[in-house]
Parts: C-alpha cells; sequence; structure tokens
C-alpha cells in the first residue's frame, strides 16, 4: 500500500492562442474530428484523468480586424465531446461552457445527455464573462452590467444543481409487466427565482451516472477563489511554481473547511506546457525554437499593440522597443481577449520592459519572447516526470493540465515516455480504478457534501 | 438495382423513444430502461444503416413528454425522460459511416449561434452527415423553462394565427442565421501562410449582420465552413403557416398525407410556398411521414396495434397515416407516394424493436427487389445520398 500522494493529469486541446504552433510541419487540423479522436485516445492510453476543450464565443479582433495570426477556429464543445464519448471508454470529457450566454435549462440538459451518453465522464468549466462584443452574437445582446457576472454565474450554477437533484435517480423503474415507468408522477419538478432568473416546470433528463458534471472554475480572483471554494470540484490555477503553487494551494484548500468540505474535496489543477528532449539540453535547445515558432516577427508586433494600446505595424520587431508610450486608458486595439485585462498599469509596464530589454540586449521580438514565455516542464522525460511528482509530493498542486503546443501528436511523447517514470514513481495510475470522472479525481459522489 | 429508368425512393426513420406507440415501452426487446445509454442510440442507428437509409430523425423536446398539449401530465405509465438529440446523433456519429443523422431541435427559445456551431460540428463528427429537424414550440410550459418570455396558447382552430405567424417567422429567421453562418467561413479560409505568419486569410470571413425581430447575430462562426458546405434543414409540417416555413427554408419537409390526393395537395402547397420565396428552381425534398405496424402477416400487424392500443388504454391518435400491414403492402404504398411525387417516406416505428428490422429487412428487400431503392450505399454525405451538391458559399466572390 502507498501513501504517496497521487498525481492527476488532463489533457488541454490546444487553443487558439499562440501556445499553439500551427506552422510546424507536423502540425495537424484544429478542426478535423480525427485530430481530437487522436489527442484523446492518447490521453486515454496514458490513463488520464481527462481531456479539456476551451471555448470563446466571438472571433478575437485587433485594430479592429479578425485576428489571423493564431489558430482560428473551433467545434462546439458539447458536440465534439459527445463524440468523444464514443471513442474513449474511460477518459473524462471537460468543456468550457458561458454561464452569460447560455441559459441553465438547455445547459443543464446538455450536460446531464453528456454524463448519460458517456456513462460519467462529464465535466463543466464554469466561465463568466459580460462584454457587449461576444453578446453580438447573442439574442441578449450586451444584456449584463459587468458587477452582475458573478452573480448571474453562481445563481446559473445554483439552478443548475436544483435541476440535476429535481431527479433522485430512483425514478426510472420502466416495469414492463406492471405498465409503471415512472415511480413518481412529478419527478423533475423544480421552480428557480433569483436575480438573475425566474424558471420552473419539469426538468426531462433523469439523474445522470454523476448526479452531476464535475464543476471546474478558473477564477483567480478573491471572488473566484471564494466561488471555487464552495462550489468547484476543480480549479484551474495559474500557479505552477513551487513557490506560487503551494501559497495558492494552501489558500485555497484552506477555505474549504467554511463550506463544510474536506481538503480532498477540491483538486487544483495548474495549466503546464512541456517541451521533451534526449537530454536537458536538447529540450532545452527545442524549446527555443519552439518559443520563436510561437512569437513570429507579426505575432511579436501585436503584443507590443496589446499593451501599448495602438498601432504599431510600421514597427520594426527586430529594433528596440517602440520610443512612444503606450496609450493609457480603455484597452481599444485588442477584443475577445482575457490577457489584455492583465495589464493594469501599462506606462510601468513598458519601463519594465525597456529596462529588461536593455539590460538583457534584446530586440522587440525577443523581449516578448521574454516576458510572454510560458514554458513549464522543458527537460528530459526523467527531469519531467520529477519536476511534476515534486510539485504534487509538495502541494503545489494536484496534478497539472498539460497544453501540447502541436496538434494532434503534441501529447504522444510525454504518454510514452514521463508517464511510465510517474508510474514507476507509484504517482500515478496504471489503470484506471473507476469508471467515472468523479472516482479518477477521487471526488465523493455529487450531492454527498455539505453545501452552504 | 435501380435501372436508372424506375425512379428511387428515400427512406428515413424517425426515432422516438421505445417507438411511437405509447405503449411501444412495453414490447418484447423495447428494453426501455436502456433509453439514456448511448448503446440503445448506436444499435437504432446501426440498424437503420444496415438497412441503406438515407437519413434517422432524433426526436425531441424542451419539456418533459405529455399527452397533454399545454403542460406536462402527470402520467407514470408512459417513457418520460430524454436527452439531448444533437448530443445523440453526435454519440453515434462515430459509430456509423453513411447514414444521416437528423436530430431534432427547438429553435423558439434557443441561440441560433450555439445551434448553428452544433450542427456545423455534428458535420464534422460524422464526416459530412448532419443535418437538423428544426422545431417551433408553441407550449407556454416550456417558454418557462427558459424564464425569458410568454407563450400563449395557440388557438388551433385558426389557421393564419398571429403567434403561430410570429414563432414560424422566428424560425425561418432562425435557419437563416444558420445557413449564413456555416456560410460565414469560406472553405479557402485557412491558409496557414508561413510568410506572412497568418493561419487565415480574414477577408474569407465573414460578418452576417444578421438582425430580425427576436435577435441579431454578428458573426462570423467560431467554427469554421462545415464539410457538406450547409447541412440539410428539415421541418415537420402539417398546416398551410408550416408549409411556408419548409417551401422558403429547408432542403427537406416531412409532410403527412393520408392517402394519394392529400399527398398531391400538400406538395402543390410547398411548391407554391417554394416559387413565393423565389426557390422554385433548388430541390426541396418532400418525405411522407407514416407510422408503421410491419408484420409477414397483415392481421397479425393489426392484432398488435390492437393489443397495444389496449395496453394504452386508447386508440393511437397521431398525425400522421398509421399503416398495419406486411413490406409489400408498404412499398405499394411507398411506391404510390412516390408516384404522386413524393421523394420519400420517413417512417414513424411503431415499437422500434420490431418494426425497425421490419422496415430494414423487410421493406427495404422489397423496394431493392422492385428497383425502387439503392442496393448500397453511393455516397457517403448526407448530400450526396439526397442528390443534392455542395453549394456555394453566399459571401465567396467567384
Amino acid at each position: 500500500m502507498t501513501t504517496r500522494r497521487q498525481i492527476h493529469l488532463a489533457a488541454h486541446f490546444p487553443g487558439v492562442n499562440n501556445t499553439t504552433v500551427w506552422s510546424d510541419p507536423a502540425a495537424g487540423s484544429h478542426i478535423d474530428f480525427r485530430s481530437f479522436a487522436h489527442l484523446a485516445r492518447t490521453a486515454e492510453r496514458a490513463k488520464f484523468d481527462f481531456l479539456f476543450l476551451a471555448e470563446g464565443l466571438r472571433l478575437r479582433e485587433q485594430n479592429g480586424l479578425i485576428y489571423d495570426l493564431d489558430v482560428v477556429g473551433r467545434p462546439d464543445t458539447f458536440t465534439v465531446l459527445a463524440a468523444l464519448a464514443a471513442v474513449t471508454d474511460r477518459l473524462g470529457l471537460a468543456g468550457t461552457i458561458n454561464s452569460t450566454f447560455n441559459e441553465p435549462y438547455e445547459v443543464a440538459r446538455q450536460f446531464a445527455s453528456l454524463d448519460h451518453l458517456s456513462a460519467g465522464r462529464a465535466a463543466w468549466n464554469v466561465v463568466t464573462s459580460w462584454d457587449e462584443f461576444t453578446g453580438e452574437n447573442f439574442r441578449r445582446g450586451g444584456f449584463l452590467p459587468r458587477d452582475k457576472r458573478y452573480l448571474r454565474a453562481k445563481e446559473f450554477l445554483a439552478a443548475t444543481f436544483q435541476l440535476f437533484d429535481s431527479w433522485r435517480g430512483d425514478e426510472v423503474v420502466a416495469d414492463q409487466g406492471a405498465g409503471r415507468f415512472l415511480s413518481a408522477p412529478d419527478a423533475g419538478r423544480f421552480a428557480v427565482r433569483s436575480d438573475q432568473f425566474d424558471i420552473a416546470g419539469r426538468f426531462n433528463v433523469p439523474r445522470s451516472p454523476q448526479g452531476r458534471p464535475v464543476i471546474f472554475q478558473a477564477g483567480d480572483s478573491e471572488d473566484g477563489r471564494e466561488f471555487a471554494a464552495s462550489t468547484a470540484d476543480a480549479i484551474f490555477s495559474r500557479h505552477g511554481t513551487l513557490e506560487a503553487g503551494r501559497e495558492f494551494y494552501a489558500d485555497v484548500k484552506g477555505r474549504l473547511g467554511r463550506y463544510g468540505r474536506a481538503h480532498e474535496d477540491l483538486k487544483i489543477l495548474p495549466a503546464a506546457t512541456f517541451v521533451l528532449g534526449d537530454t536537458d539540453a536538447d529540450a532545452q535547445e527545442k524549446a527555443d525554437v519552439i518559443r520563436h515558432q510561437q512569437v513570429s516577427e507579426q505575432t511579436a508586433i501585436k503584443f507590443l499593440e496589446q499593451l501599448w494600446n495602438r498601432d504599431l505595424s510600421d514597427h520594426d520587431p527586430n529594433g528596440p522597443l517602440p520610443a512612444v508610450d503606450p496609450v493609457v486608458g480603455e484597452n481599444t486595439i485588442s477584443r475577445g481577449r482575457a490577457s489584455v485585462r492583465m495589464y493594469r498599469d501599462p506606462l510601468a509596464t513598458a519601463r519594465e520592459w525597456r529596462e529588461l530589454a536593455e539590460g538583457k540586449g534584446l530586440n522587440s521580438r525577443e523581449l516578448i519572447i521574454h516576458v510572454t514565455g510560458r514554458q513549464s516542464f522543458i527537460g528530459s522525460a526523467a527531469t519531467v516526470a520529477a519536476s511534476i511528482d515534486e510539485l504534487v509530493q509538495a502541494e503545489a498542486s494536484d496534478g497539472f493540465i498539460l497544453v501540447p503546443h502541436i496538434t494532434p501528436g503534441g501529447l504522444d511523447e510525454f504518454a510514452d515516455t514521463v508517464v511510465p517514470l510517474l508510474q514507476e514513481r507509484g504517482a500515478f495510475r496504471t489503470e484506471y480504478e473507476g469508471t467515472t470522472l468523479r472516482e479518477h479525481l477521487g471526488l465523493r459522489p455529487a450531492g454527498s457534501e455539505a453545501r452552504a | 438495382m435501380p435501372d436508372g429508368t424506375t425512379p428511387t425512393v428515400h427512406l428515413g426513420v424517425a426515432l422516438n423513444d421505445t417507438g411511437w406507440h405509447p405503449a411501444s415501452w412495453r414490447e418484447p426487446g423495447a428494453r426501455p430502461g436502456e433509453l439514456l445509454t448511448a448503446g440503445y442510440w448506436a444499435e437504432q442507428v446501426r440498424e437503420a444503416e444496415h438497412g441503406l437509409l438515407d437519413l434517422v430523425t432524433f426526436e425531441d423536446s424542451l419539456g418533459q413528454q405529455s399527452d397533454h398539449p399545454f403542460r406536462p401530465d402527470d402520467r407514470t405509465d408512459q417513457v418520460r425522460g430524454r436527452l439531448d438529440a444533437t448530443l445523440i446523433a453526435a454519440r453515434v456519429a462515430p459509430l456509423t459511416s453513411h447514414i444521416g443523422l437528423l436530430p431534432t431541435v427547438v429553435v423558439t427559445h434557443t441561440e441560433p449561434f450555439h445551434i448553428s456551431k452544433a450542427i456545423a460540428t455534428l458535420d464534422y463528427v460524422s464526416a459530412g452527415r448532419a443535418g437538423v429537424r428544426v422545431k417551433v414550440s408553441g407550449r407556454p410550459d416550456e417558454a418557462a423553462l427558459f424564464g425569458r418570455r410568454t407563450v400563449e396558447r395557440i388557438d388551433r382552430s385558426q389557421p393564419e394565427n398571429a403567434q403561430l405567424v410570429e414563432l414560424f417567422d422566428e424560425a425561418a429567421d432562425h435557419v437563416e442565421v444558420l445557413r449564413r453562418l456555416w456560410d460565414s467561413w469560406e472553405d479557402d479560409a485557412e491558409i496557414r501562410d508561413a510568410a506572412t505568419g497568418r493561419f487565415i486569410d480574414r477577408d474569407k470571413l465573414h460578418y452576417i449582420d444578421f438582425e430580425g425581430s427576436h435577435f441579431s447575430v454578428r458573426g462570423p462562426s467560431i467554427t469554421p465552413r462545415p464539410p457538406q458546405g450547409q447541412p440539410i434543414v428539415s421541418a415537420l409540417a402539417h398546416r398551410p403557416v408550416p408549409f411556408r416555413l419548409v417551401g422558403r427554408s429547408t432542403d427537406l419537409g416531412f409532410v403527412t398525407p393520408h392517402d394519394v390526393g392529400e399527398a398531391r395537395t400538400i406538395l402543390g402547397r410547398i411548391r407554391a410556398e417554394q416559387a413565393d420565396a423565389g426557390r422554385a428552381g433548388e430541390t426541396v425534398h418532400v418525405f411522407g411521414d407514416v407510422l408503421v405496424f410491419l408484420d409477414d402477416d397483415a392481421s397479425a400487424a393489426a392484432a398488435r396495434k390492437d393489443r397495444l392500443d389496449e395496453l394504452a388504454g386508447a386508440e393511437l391518435l397521431t398525425d400522421a397515416l398509421v399503416f398495419t400491414g406486411t413490406p409489400a403492402e408498404l412499398a405499394d404504398l411507398v411506391l404510390s407516394w412516390r408516384d404522386a411525387g413524393l421523394s420519400g417516406v420517413r417512417l414513424r416505428p411503431a415499437v422500434t424493436a420490431h418494426d425497425l428490422p421490419g422496415i430494414t429487412r423487410g421493406l427495404v428487400p422489397e423496394l431493392q427487389r422492385r428497383g425502387a431503392f439503392r442496393t448500397g450505399y453511393e455516397a457517403d454525405t448526407l448530400r450526396g445520398l439526397l442528390g443534392l451538391p455542395r453549394p456555394a458559399n453566399r459571401y465567396a466572390t467567384a
């Protein structure tokens, strides 16, 4: 018997951002179902907990034009996850679904259906937005005041929980001889009255294998952390390093008690990239090549524009940073991109970048490669396996969501070389022990926790 | 073998719970306890594909199945509860290879942007076999599930009831948005041009800028143009207002004549609506719906219906013609409707476990013997099976 903390691993389908390298000869289709099936099968072969799909409901724009330098285009989350359930048996199937541009009844129906059709493998990353930009694609339009987005998300989630729980799970008896299909005439009855919702009726999907999908949350703010601690089964964090990871881990896990929840009831899973090589030096070289693929000259200009908040199309990416200062105020250059909001003080950031560029002798593109570097694990398989295991044993995380940079084969080498080493360490499963995602994640059945 | 001189027919099957008779779930082999599993649906669709059928449709509704037209009943003696039809279709898509998959989608309360990318994605995961059957919801109880607006009970005695017209106009708007979004990416928009660093040629992506009375949608879709370009849009229609939707917006209408004369009349109305919408030159297939009890002995089929009616406690009441008889008799009916101008039929098995094999292993061989049905799949997309070309993109400047 082992007491070693068990690692949880997930595969992130490469996203519509510059982490994904489409220019590599090995890069395949981002929309063909075979790409999704390939990644899912690799993840299942490696005994991963789940596959994750992100979503964005409007194509990003910069300078008033559709952004064309990154991968663009992706499928409908529910539909592709349902299809993936046909080509996998155990792998969890997780997707982002927005709580602003959807309705609880419909989303509950879709997740309950996906959970049935996958025999208990559905998971929902609940995200919220308020922007009118995305709203232009929807009936609701840009209706939601910014300060109500968390309220709506909370009420949305609470409404879906009420819908999921409107069937206990024993109502369908289907007794052919007695002619009794349901044991309860009012199965599925619900009513929700809140600030954002006034809905009532009968939910028409009987209770699914997991009861509710596994709930993921990605917020890093105070509100986001509290929301996750009260309600989520897993949190996607940005804190993948030892110190930042331990601090975040302790903070969020420390909030669970308030809601009558145990340490194991919430898993903390930072997103992580990786570059593998025969040796650590070899991996480092590859990582440098990949960083240059990820930040082309054109991409470097676009990143500069996002901070400078002005058109820099004439700027030389191989020269020094722009001499002018950023335009302060509302960011008008880029829309539909979450990272833009992170530059809280553009003048100060520009000053830091200039100092950095001068100190290290970096041109504009090199500077962007430096400051936007997000590679987490670089090294031989042995080095990467040791790093991942150490971070989990040190309670910097419960595992990682791995983001390959190549579609669809970017996880193959990890599955073949790193996973066996983690298994040898006794830190990762060699076979699935359960059939549902809740079981893979070591979560209690839905509804068995005391919830505030 | 179809010899090229005998017009062949198209065959679809409508899958609904354990079948279309409310007591179907009590029949041997019905497996009512497995309705919420993927295996149940995969088996039915594979059986339909074994019979070389053009397509299957999947019934759906936002609310609980009900015998009452405007609210849930509290019946416990019939199947209640179902899964989302689009997700069932997606779940079976990778397990099949030729048959068309048309989930029912309610367009009254849902977002056209979401539906468009869902059906486009169904087309990707099925490699070109997706369609959709759009359905209007005029039920106050379903409106309450969304809480966004109220829907009054439709007075069915008025053929041009104002609310009915409005719901179907909204459905037409919804379909217009689906179609524009499917075309919002040109086929060659993805260029992966290393020299300029561009993944797409953004001049080949298009804002659709739809503005209607119920919604406006900017676009483009987040999903590239699906394999068929335009997946098949279908609707069920019984009356003038829905006939208009079929004529102006769809590729395929399902109608419910009870005899050859009605088939001709309905077809005439749809063709007139098509012409009014400026679509006289386009192919709009019309399939007749028939609810079937099939047995090798006609009296056995009739006896089976009587027995099920007795179990249900009432005679089967439905919109479509109810047929009891042998595969040969059904083949006669199908060919008489074909001769009246219909493209084919959509069969509603009374008991899926019994009547779906009756179709695939009884009717199909009978039609094949008469040279009126395919003996192998001649195409691998739904448009191909329906003889429809892959359409040009409305936004492409050729």
